[in-house]
């Protein structure tokens, strides 16, 4: 298992989309392709955008389809941070990526 | 180019402004402006500035100003960015209020900065400090990924104590909704392309639902969606034509995924703006909670992306 903690890379708003996608193709595909479990730790991080996270997951779920789901935890996430995550999720699903 | 800087344009009443600038003679720019009083919206400072920018100073012609209100110009450094000598001097020890003054904002380093100055700058609380750095962040991006514009993005905000709002405006000159959505879409004109630009999980970049792996086409919708909410206007002008959320008046709140379903105001014959502009006004009064805000968001994009894919099913043809 592999636990990424976001807040190094993007402070307490995580907005940049050049390193969500950065953290995306660096760390998180890598684990994935070694078949390990990923936790996104968003502990020390107040807020996100969408885009944010799009950045940082969409691609996954196009790529693995929702089966990667069940390999990603996202930890230490606040209720605006879960949502947010959950609005991203649930259009990806509805969505024919 | 001419502009003139009329004795008042918020975005309730700004359409005039818009109607009045003549966009011809791009080598040039004449600034005028009302002799008594100057009360204007960030949005009419970022776009002179913006403009102002591609010029040389001697390129520029600007008008001594006379109004009782010119610091306010002074202030928010419209001068200094067009390099022109206003003669007005400040008196430091005055209050300087709360305000961001125009910045340039050209790479994405220099975004994430600014988001991490602006807040103190307007003494925000949590609450209210949330939303508008939500939205400072997504429009800014979408400036540096999709307009093209060598000057990037020029953006000024000021805190109204009056009314409570923190009003923001965002310029580029760059190549325009149109344009961007023209690469995966056929908007039939700039207002169709601001209407598709605002639809959850249609984006410029591509065709496909869900966006590409950078951009899902719900940046501008979100934006939307925090104004209605909180009952705030929200302009959107690029091209000939300018799309302006109305307050809501209703104490119920919907949130539609076609814009043209909100109470709004749209304009399709405005003198050409080459970029994009955007002016939106945050009530601290009326802000909700953004987890609520959420909440309404999701329901939405959903019910969006089934709607869109009801309307694509086929059903067998038995003949």
């Amino acid at each position: 298992m592999i636990n990424i903690k976001l807040s190094k890379q993007v402070g307490t708003f995580a907005e940049n989309k050049d390193i969500a996608r950065r953290i995306r193709l660096e760390k998180i595909l890598p684990a994935l392709k070694k078949k390990q479990k990923v936790v996104l730790d968003f502990e020390g991080i107040d807020s996100t955008t969408q885009s944010f996270i799009h950045a940082l997951i969409s691609d996954l779920i196009r790529k693995y389809g929702t089966d990667v789901l069940s390999k990603i935890s996202f930890k230490s996430c606040n209720p605006t941070i879960q949502k947010i995550i959950t609005i991203v999720i649930d259009y990806m699903q509805e969505s024919e990526y | 180019m001419k502009i003139h800087i009329p004795n008042s344009a918020f975005l309730g009443n700004i359409d005039p402004f818009l109607k009045s600038f003549d966009p011809t003679d791009t080598h040039h720019l004449t600034i005028t402006a009302n002799k008594k009083w100057i009360s204007v919206h960030p949005v009419v400072l970022s776009m002179i500035a913006s403009l102002g920018i591609r010029l040389k100073p001697s390129q520029i012609k600007c008008e001594k100003l006379t109004a009782t209100s010119k610091h306010y110009l002074e202030r928010m450094g419209i001068f200094k960015f067009l390099g022109v000598r206003s003669g007005i001097t400040i008196n430091e020890h005055e209050p300087a209020g709360r305000f961001i003054p125009l910045t340039q904002i050209k790479t994405s380093k220099e975004l994430t900065d600014f988001i991490d100055e602006m807040t103190p700058l307007l003494h925000l609380k949590p609450k209210h400090a949330e939303p508008l750095r939500y939205i400072m962040s997504e429009l800014v991006r979408n400036v540096l990924e999709h307009s093209l514009s060598r000057y990037g993005a020029i953006v000024s905000a000021q805190y109204h104590s009056k009314n409570n709002t923190i009003r923001v405006g965002i310029a580029d000159t760059g190549v325009g909704v149109w344009q961007s959505m023209n690469k995966s879409h056929s908007p039939k004109n700039d207002l169709e392309a601001i209407r598709l630009a605002l639809i959850p999980g249609i984006t410029g970049t591509t065709k496909r639902e869900g966006g590409t792996e950078f951009n899902a086409g719900a940046g501008l919708f979100f934006i939307k969606s925090i104004a209605t909410v909180n009952r705030d206007f929200f302009m959107l002008y690029s091209g000939k034509a300018m799309f302006k959320l109305l307050k809501r008046k209703s104490a119920s709140i919907k949130l539609n995924a076609d814009p043209f379903k909100d109470r709004h105001s749209s304009q399709k014959t405005l003198p050409s703006w080459e970029g994009t502009i955007v002016g939106i006004d945050i009530s601290l009064d009326t802000t909700q909670e953004f987890s609520l805000l959420l909440d309404l968001i999701s329901q939405t994009y959903r019910e969006a992306i089934k709607e869109r894919k009801r309307a694509r099913y086929k059903k067998p043809r038995f003949i």
